[in-house]
């Protein structure tokens, strides 16, 4: 299957990534609209910092997904090996946040219910991470 | 204190209704021009810094910048142009020369623009590249203008001198370890490789990485000799003496102790932190003859398995010089024009030294033909060749293939922001600093490095088609196919061309 | 193979069914459970009472569950009796296993308080039914509530009561809240957070006698109720399994693929214990990932295969009016090095709390309040034990991210290329 995965090496700490994520999921075509918004759209991935290292981290989709285990509602699926959460039937009570070993799951702390990477499969795009990134620091490979 | 203010060159616009804030600018921007307010929660910036590299402009997600000339003008003066007013007090204030980067960005006539192909109609039909084999190959070396037969009758192949095989008349030009970084070098050499043409290390040695594309490389031998040793001589596919450079003749190199870092360090076998100095000369060369020793002792190292080039940049007497060099026992002329690129050069020299590289070259190979010496040698040209039609006219005018260094720069994302000297390239090429040099991927570089020579090819192969030309090998020297537009008599001779609406 | 037949219908037998059709997709599987629904999620029964979800979005699988999986119901039915390769229903009723699985859950533990009987519209709130039975007396005009208790379970029934705009008193026999999940710390800032939304505590009592709507406390106070929330604490159901001759200790005894001393017969999810890698015990962790994560493994072991649960932690994630707490592991511990912190706002007012507890060169336990974020790779650092001889301790107690390991690391699990 293919994953998005980051390549340190070429990670500029740009955070460009977490911007076109969170364009692409507020359903807008334009960034500037969807983050004209009251409510700023949040991004699925998330840069690290470091001194001399940066990256940028997202589901990583997990073969044990604890977070779908241990999802107290049933909201978290596992759909053709990508883990999918269905926010009519999330509370927001964050048994995920505390199972996911990569903190890759993110508060919607307004709508009391998270949201994830789902690889942009529900845009029916190339993930914008991937699309993105300048360097080709993330990439869209199948490494299995 | 106001008698030492300089206006900022640029403003830096822009749009606060398409800005969201996201700071990339600020990130990306090694100069800090771009900076975030808590407070007013607004991006500001500092323009006195910029240095219009385009970076910000480039990866701003939503478009919101622009990066304009400051329309701040002194008073009109077309003697004293502001340019040289703001140098005038930057000397005032520092007392130093001032340096400057990348090619002579001036007023001066270019050739190449003033140049028309021909192409073929009706008779000596044109012919399409598209259904027909077109030969962009070229070999680089002495051609041997003698037929040898052995006792038996059969011809003698042996003793053919040294020669480089390109797929494409077109070479990277020397770039050094230092000047540019390692993952420009990368792409260089990665995009060689895969082309079959070559790239050359500049006087700044070779990194052990890069060993492995020592057939795509052609290695540097300058007056500071840094990084040469044996191995690195029988690494390289060729050998270059570098003598003079188009944007600096006559002067040496320096490249600060700050950007000697370790791994330049170990290349260029130089201690950390000392400045490189290239001195002016070699300091044993001071003839033809002192040429041909360095020459001799060059190919004496390597077995004579592989080809020498001289470099010299285009200045008066270039036809004379390539007429020395021709006889000096090396196999190739490069001959860099006064547009050529830098790293770092006084301003004065870059803007005022040298000759057009178009007219170096019709002279040189004038007088090489006249001497009869025309097959000794290859020429290659450089020093502002901007693209395919560039490289075409070039070999029309007798180059056997072009160096390119500028352009192989602009693919990997420069801008010509003109800056290089400072060590803070944005994009990751004229910097040695880990966080900037790791913006460019040499995965993406050398894929659009190949994508640019690959399209001057197919273009070379049109234009070729076009004249009725199906080896490039046939346009070389072929001046007929040129006509000069614009240009006077003096110009037209010495370019060894018609004017257009002549016809043969 | 004999049908598998599955004990309960929640969290853990869910999982089992799952652990089977890894890779025994034929074998039919039936469910047997005394409540009527469908598979439901317990915990969110609360969250239905305070109208934070809808009725049609409490059900843990989807409508054709049963039938994807070729599960068979018995629902509203109650096991009896464990025999050797059978279980008999309270209707007399014999149904034949290949292999069973015991998920039982547990049951309210509801101390002797004098008048309990007295009162009509008291509940435990330990199921759908009661959830859906308070929200009847809320909407019918239930105007007040006692809740008895102020553990997970009273104090979630407490915050959906107050959403309904009951008002809401809570007491407890001990002096703070969730006194098993929170230090003193935490505890005050959950407290402040439910009264800051109307809740009143009585701490540190007990109801000493009820009537009707009226509770009287030993402190003298008398508090009256329109409904009763007894939430005093639960008991695993083990009867089954100790009856027919198989080990109980605090709850059901399994080994690590879930298996009890019975031949062919698994237990998993609230009526077993686990090994708590943290504290080094068995414990009963009544904790709904726990459940389905050894329901799963016990599927797997009954239909042949092997995935032994052996990382079992305690952990919770919980919140109350928006404030979020989430811990795992052994935070109570005192034997090492603590790390702790206020979480401030601009304003300097303390708004939650951090709280990281080391073992010898690891972390086991923590606990963060309203900064949450990420929490999981503390977690993770608890699940895998992992040495933290690599990591930056002092990074690690700032915040959670995945730069604390190692390039090596970082390549192995984010599989880029470092």
């Amino acid at each position: 299957m293919k994953k998005v995965y980051v390549n340190e090496e070429w990670c500029l700490g740009c955070h460009l990534c977490e911007y076109y994520c969170a364009g692409m999921n507020s359903g807008e075509r334009d960034l500037v609209k969807a983050f004209s918004r009251e409510k700023k759209p949040l991004p699925r991935i998330r840069v690290e910092e470091g001194t001399d290292v940066n990256f940028a981290v997202q589901c990583r989709h997990c073969a044990v997904p604890y977070c779908v285990k241990g999802c107290i509602t049933g909201a978290l699926s596992v759909n053709d090996g990508v883990i999918v959460c269905d926010q009519t039937r999330c509370v927001g009570c964050l048994t995920c946040v505390l199972s996911c070993p990569y903190g890759c799951i993110v508060r919607d702390e307004e709508a009391h219910v998270i949201t994830k990477c789902d690889l942009c499969l529900s845009r029916n795009a190339t993930p914008a991470c991937v699309e993105g990134c300048p360097n080709k620091a993330i990439v869209l490979e199948d490494r299995e | 204190m106001a008698i030492n203010y300089i206006p900022a060159n640029f403003d830096v616009v822009r749009d606060h209704t398409r800005c969201i804030k996201c700071r990339v600018c600020e990130r990306q921007c090694s100069n800090e021009v771009h900076y975030y307010d808590e407070e007013l929660d607004t991006m500001l910036c500092n323009e006195t810094d910029c240095v219009d590299c385009q970076r910000c402009v480039s990866l701003c997600p939503t478009k919101a910048l622009k990066i304009l000339p400051n329309e701040n003008r002194f008073r009109k003066n077309v003697n004293w142009r502001q340019q040289l007013m703001v140098e005038a007090y930057k000397q005032a204030e520092t007392g130093g020369i001032l340096l400057s980067a990348m090619g002579n960005p001036e007023e001066f006539p270019i050739y190449w623009d003033k140049l028309l192909l021909n192409a073929s109609q009706v008779t000596n039909p044109s012919i399409d590249p598209l259904r027909e084999p077109m030969e962009t190959r070229v070999f680089l070396g002495k051609k041997s203008n003698e037929v040898k037969y052995d006792s038996e009758g059969d011809l003698v192949l042996s003793n053919t001198a040294p020669h480089l095989e390109l797929s494409t008349p077109i070479m990277f030009s020397a770039m050094s370890y230092g000047s540019i970084s390692y993952n420009a070098h990368a792409s260089l050499a990665k995009a060689s490789k895969e082309l079959g043409i070559f790239y050359n290390t500049g006087e700044g040695g070779l990194h052990k990485d890069f060993y492995e594309y020592g057939p795509n490389t052609i290695v540097q031998v300058a007056s500071g000799r840094f990084g040469v040793h044996k191995d690195y001589l029988d690494t390289g596919a060729a050998i270059e003496i570098k003598i003079g450079q188009g944007a600096k003749p006559g002067i040496g190199g320096h490249l600060p102790g700050a950007k000697i870092l370790e791994d330049v360090s170990r290349t260029r076998m130089i201690p950390m932190g000392t400045d490189a100095i290239s001195p002016a000369p070699h300091h044993d060369i001071y003839s033809i003859e002192d040429l041909r020793q360095l020459v001799l002792s060059l190919k004496e190292a390597t077995e004579y398995k592989k080809p020498v080039i001289v470099k010299i940049a285009a200045v008066h007497n270039v036809a004379a010089i390539a007429s020395g060099v021709a006889r000096s026992g090396a196999d190739i002329i490069a001959i860099d024009g006064f547009r050529g690129g830098t790293g770092a050069a006084p301003t004065r020299i870059r803007d005022n030294v040298g000759i057009p590289i178009e007219l170096a070259l019709a002279q040189a190979d004038f007088r090489l033909r006249e001497e009869g010496i025309r097959d000794n040698v290859s020429l290659v040209v450089g020093g502002s060749i901007r693209c395919s039609t560039d490289a075409v006219k070039a070999v029309a005018l007798g180059a056997d293939a072009v160096y390119i260094g500028t352009a192989a720069l602009l693919a990997l994302g420069c801008h010509l922001c003109r800056d290089c000297q400072r060590g803070l390239c944005n994009w990751g090429i004229a910097t040695q600093k880990p966080e900037l040099v790791k913006r460019l991927n040499p995965e993406i570089g050398y894929k659009r490095l190949v994508n640019i020579v690959h399209a001057w090819d197919h273009e070379i192969k049109e234009l070729m088609g076009g004249m009725g030309i199906n080896s490039i090998e046939a346009l070389r020297g072929n001046r007929l196919m040129l006509r000069g537009v614009g240009l006077n008599e003096v110009e037209l001779e010495l370019l060894g061309v018609k004017h257009a609406g002549t016809a043969i | 193979m004999l049908n598998y037949v599955i004990i309960g219908n929640s969290a853990a037998a869910i999982g089992c069914v799952e652990g089977i059709r890894k890779l025994d997709k034929d074998t039919p599987i039936v469910i047997i459970s005394d409540e009527p629904h469908r598979t439901y999620s317990r915990p969110l029964i609360s969250y239905r009472l305070g109208g934070q979800t809808k009725h049609d979005k409490i059900f843990y699988r989807g409508e054709n569950f049963y039938t994807d999986n070729n599960v068979s119901t018995l629902l509203g039915k109650r096991v009896a009796k464990l025999n050797a390769s059978s279980v008999t229903l309270s209707s007399g009723e014999e149904i034949a296993f290949g292999k069973l699985l015991v998920a039982t859950g547990s049951k309210p533990f509801v101390p002797p308080m004098t008048g309990l009987d007295n009162v009509k519209n008291k509940f435990t709130f330990m199921d759908l039914d009661s959830s859906i039975a308070i929200d009847g007396l809320v909407t019918n005009g239930a105007k007040s509530a006692l809740i008895v208790g102020a553990g997970l379970i009273g104090l979630k029934a407490a915050e959906a009561l107050l959403l309904r705009g009951v008002a809401v008193t809570v007491i407890d026999m001990a002096a703070k809240v969730m006194p098993s999940v929170l230090d003193d710390e935490g505890s005050a800032l959950i407290k402040a957070r439910l009264e800051q939304n109307g809740a009143k505590f009585i701490l540190g009592t007990v109801a000493d006698k009820f009537d009707e709507a009226t509770a009287y406390l030993k402190n003298g106070d008398k508090v009256d109720f329109d409904v009763l929330v007894l939430a005093v604490g639960v008991r695993p159901n083990t009867e089954l399994v100790k009856e027919a001759g198989g080990e109980v200790g605090l709850g059901i005894k399994t080994d690590k693929f879930q298996k009890t001393t019975l031949d062919n017969v698994y237990a998993a999810g609230d009526c077993t214990e686990s090994f708590d890698i943290t504290a080094g015990k068995d414990k009963i962790l009544a904790l709904l990932p726990n459940a389905y994560l050894q329901g799963e493994a016990a599927g797997v072991s009954m239909a042949g295969g092997e995935m032994p649960y052996d990382k079992a932690i305690p952990m919770n994630a919980i919140g109350f009016f928006g404030l979020h707490v989430i811990s795992a592991g052994d935070s109570m511990r005192t034997d090492g090095k603590v790390y702790a912190e206020q979480i401030k706002d601009k304003s300097g007012n303390v708004t939650g709390y951090k709280k990281l507890v080391f073992g010898e060169n690891k972390l086991v336990g923590y606990i963060l309040i309203d900064e949450v974020d990420r929490a999981g790779i503390y977690t993770s650092l608890i699940r895998e034990q992992t040495s933290l001889s690599d990591v930056d301790v002092t990074e690690l107690e700032k915040s959670p991210r995945l730069m604390l390991y190692g390039k090596s690391y970082r390549k192995e699990k984010l599989g880029g290329q470092v």
